[in-house]
């Protein structure tokens, strides 16, 4: 009779938990009396119920007064926001970086939430030009809620969040591109303009890939500052590590170090850095080596091989290409020879990246390869067009054949039939 | 020629050929307007045997693994002398056996050709039909191209829709749950050995039967000719028949060779079992028409699966096809008028989705 009994009373148990649980929540809920009225608020007072409820904050249970202190249970605004109950209030704009710095920066507290978190986001502001600036009491530079949000800050792998790697750029142009704004510092505002016109904005983009740089893979984001000229080919070189390697071992290293000069915004600038194109390198006037060569130096003579290589074996495949097309439109199988000639831009690549080194005959080297490469698959396609008309020649024979063949069966039959009738 | 007389009386003396040779000139075939439609059953057996033929060259490639039968095919369309012309002369053929076999079947039904006492010859028909669909699918898979591939996926996903047995047939065809090596195996071995096993069979036993109840004469030309005798005309079925026959296949023949010289099959791009379906797969266009119902469908018909609706509905109507003898016994007008109009409605369906299934996107 009592079989069944332990099972019903767990089941009820589980229930009344559950319940209470439930009403837990909805009591700590309905007794935030922080959101009933900041939500009824005008600006700056408001706080939107739902960008706090989406934002990381709310998400890992940091509610209203972990921050600003004061008791939210109270519906008593001299209660809720009294010195009793030690309220805090919103941190002055000058103090905000310490006053995240407390839970961001200890890094026993941080773990509780998310282990793998950095907490050197305070020490690297510190070091950063708007954490200098800000020292020196300017306070129209950037803090912590200027570039994340203040109640509605999302993690930086949220799409929606300022500092996703799609919104980086915008995020600090909304102060790098206001020529008023930035006036008093005497920097350029065109960054934001050059970067959306670059190779990088591109990929970041249009071809959505994230790992592709914008601002703060360049200068950093709390320690963000622009990279020295001695140290730009650091930061290039973290992505392209083998053309900062061959530059290394090539004469322009030196030559730039003793003029000054950057070694990879030299010739690709800085923010607007458009896809390279073999037209870059070469004696013409759009050349960026003609920017310090003239015609009769060593770097011109250069200069100019590298650049008839490179093209030579462009056009070489262009030509492949095209005549590989031509035969697979007709139907003709020229996969082998496509797959070929994936070799042959490999060793274009391959030259392209050689040139960093400014070494005319290593260039050179892959560019015969690729020729042999690209003069094959050429060959490839021009005898799967041959093979096309042999094919057509060899049909109109056996139509031929046939159609006689048709006439002599026509015949034959008409003897027969004519024979029977006499 | 002596030597010629010589082979044909050593033939005579140890085959005695003169006695087949006796009998099928003794056949007759009618002479009428619609004679042409004879033709079509004798150019499916032709494009028949140009498959046999062309098959058994492209085995000495072929290898059925996943490893290797792209490459495999590749190989034959590539390097081996006048592969070319035979993988898509078997490609070709297929496609226009399959086109010969319909337009055959439904000569033989607007003609009434199925009645009494042809009934096993349309049962016979109607399986050889079955298995040159067969052939089509199977054969499809083995260049194990992407397309191909999951084509494959989702044809044998249709008859998994079957209620009750539609998984097994599924784990069947596959050789397990998926499209994998063991489905290529297994598909390989239907389209080489099975299918043509039982094709063998079919095809001996229809034309046995053409033997024996000769061919038919519409029922109008055959009241025609009891009122005027004298338009009833017969040519011998050897040589004169044969002869117009041989013509028949000479011109699919031209045909075959155009067709491989401008237009070689495609082997399109190596099947990537992980690679996620390529948009717009469809299936090869004699089976276009049911794959366009079944995408019409909706998921849902009351309480019902939508395809599993169309599954039946087109099990149910292959069934009363199938059985079409059986309901026409030539007795009653209205039947007639009514099968008659069936058979209109099902060709002009048969068109109308297919069109539409290579229009919509």
């Amino acid at each position: 009779m009592f079989g069944r009994l332990p099972l019903v009373v767990s089941a009820l148990l589980l229930l009344i938990c559950g319940a209470s649980i439930f009403s837990v929540r909805a009591a700590a809920q309905t007794q935030n009396t922080c959101l009933a009225c900041h939500s009824q608020l005008d600006a700056p007072l408001k706080v939107s119920p739902d960008d706090y409820t989406d934002s990381i904050h709310a998400q890992k249970g940091i509610v209203c007064v972990t921050c600003h202190g004061g008791d939210s249970s109270s519906s008593d605004p001299a209660r809720a926001m009294g010195k009793a109950a030690g309220f805090r209030g919103a941190p002055e704009h000058k103090l905000i970086p310490e006053f995240c710095g407390k839970c961001h920066s200890d890094a026993a507290y941080m773990r509780g939430y998310d282990p793998s978190l950095r907490t050197d986001q305070f020490s690297q502001y510190l070091t950063s030009v708007h954490g200098k600036l800000h020292a020196k009491g300017d306070i129209k530079t950037a803090v912590c809620t200027d570039c994340h949000g203040v109640h509605d800050i999302l993690p930086p792998s949220d799409q929606r969040s300022r500092v996703h790697p799609l919104n980086v750029a915008e995020t600090c142009s909304h102060c790098h591109a206001d020529a008023a704004y930035m006036k008093p510092y005497g920097i350029p505002t065109d960054q934001f303009a050059d970067y959306s016109a670059s190779v990088h904005h591109e990929a970041m983009v249009v071809r959505g890939d994230l790992s592709a740089p914008t601002c703060t893979t360049c200068h950093g984001s709390h320690g963000a500052a622009p990279p020295g000229v001695d140290s730009v080919s650091h930061v290039c070189s973290t992505c392209h590590v083998f053309q900062a390697q061959l530059f290394d071992s090539g004469p322009h290293k030196d030559v730039f170090a003793a003029m000054g000069l950057p070694s990879c915004v030299t010739c690709h600038s800085n923010h607007r850095i458009e896809h390279p194109s073999d037209a870059m390198i070469g004696t013409s006037e759009n050349a960026v080596c003609m920017k310090c060569h003239t015609d009769g130096d060593a770097g011109f003579a250069a200069a100019g091989a590298m650049h008839d290589d490179l093209t030579k074996l462009d056009s070489s495949i262009a030509r492949s290409d095209e005549i590989l097309g031509r035969a697979e439109r007709s139907g003709m199988e020229v996969s082998e020879a496509k797959l070929a000639e994936a070799d042959a831009r490999d060793d274009l690549t391959k030259a392209r990246v050689e040139i960093h080194a400014v070494q005319p005959d290593t260039v050179d080297r892959d560019i015969q390869a690729g020729l042999k490469v690209a003069a094959s698959t050429y060959q490839a396609g021009q005898s799967a067009l041959a093979e096309l008309r042999y094919r057509r020649k060899g049909l109109v024979v056996s139509v031929v054949c046939i159609v006689f063949v048709l006439i002599g069966l026509y015949l034959m039959i008409r003897k027969l039939e004519t024979k029977v009738a006499h | 020629m002596i030597t010629l007389a010589r082979t044909a009386d050593w033939l005579e003396e140890h085959f005695r050929y003169s006695e087949i040779l006796a009998l099928l000139r003794k056949k007759t075939v009618p002479v009428h307007r619609f004679s042409y439609f004879y033709f079509l059953g004798g150019m499916t057996l032709f494009l028949f045997g140009i498959q046999v033929v062309t098959g058994i060259l492209l085995l000495l490639y072929y290898r059925p693994t996943p490893n290797d039968a792209f490459e495999s095919v590749q190989y034959i369309m590539t390097q081996v002398r006048f592969g070319w012309l035979i993988r898509s002369i078997h490609s070709w053929s297929a496609n226009l056996m399959i086109l010969t076999a319909f337009a055959h079947m439904f000569s033989v039904f607007f003609l009434k050709s199925y009645r009494k006492p042809r009934e096993l010859t349309w049962l016979s028909g109607i399986a050889l039909l079955v298995l040159v669909l067969g052939f089509g699918f199977s054969g499809y898979l083995l260049p194990w191209n992407t397309l191909s591939f999951f084509a494959t996926k989702v044809g044998t996903d249709i008859p998994g829709q079957v209620p009750g047995v539609g998984h097994w047939i599924l784990t069947f065809l596959r050789g397990g749950e998926d499209v994998t090596a063991a489905t290529l195996t297994r598909f390989f071995a239907f389209h080489v050995a099975l299918l043509p096993g039982l094709a063998t069979v079919f095809v001996g036993l229809h034309l046995l039967l053409v033997q024996r109840f000769g061919m038919s004469v519409p029922p109008s030309l055959e009241a025609e000719w009891r009122a005027k005798p004298a338009a009833h005309r017969e040519v011998p079925f050897f040589p004169n028949f044969l002869l117009r026959e041989l013509m028949a296949w000479y011109v699919v023949l031209a045909i075959l060779g155009a067709l491989a010289a401008f237009l070689p099959w495609e082997l399109g791009v190596k099947a990537d079992p992980f690679a996620s379906a390529p948009a717009g797969i469809r299936p090869e266009w004699y089976f276009m028409f049911a794959f366009q119902t079944l995408k019409l469908l909706p998921a849902k018909l009351g309480p019902v699966n939508g395809d599993l609706v169309g599954v039946i509905g087109f099990g149910l109507a292959g069934l009363v096809w199938t059985l079409l003898p059986f309901f026409d016994r030539g007795k009653s007008g209205r039947v007639t008028r009514w099968i008659a109009g069936a058979g209109v409605f099902v060709l002009a369906y048969m068109i109308v989705m297919t069109v539409y299934g290579y229009l919509a996107k």
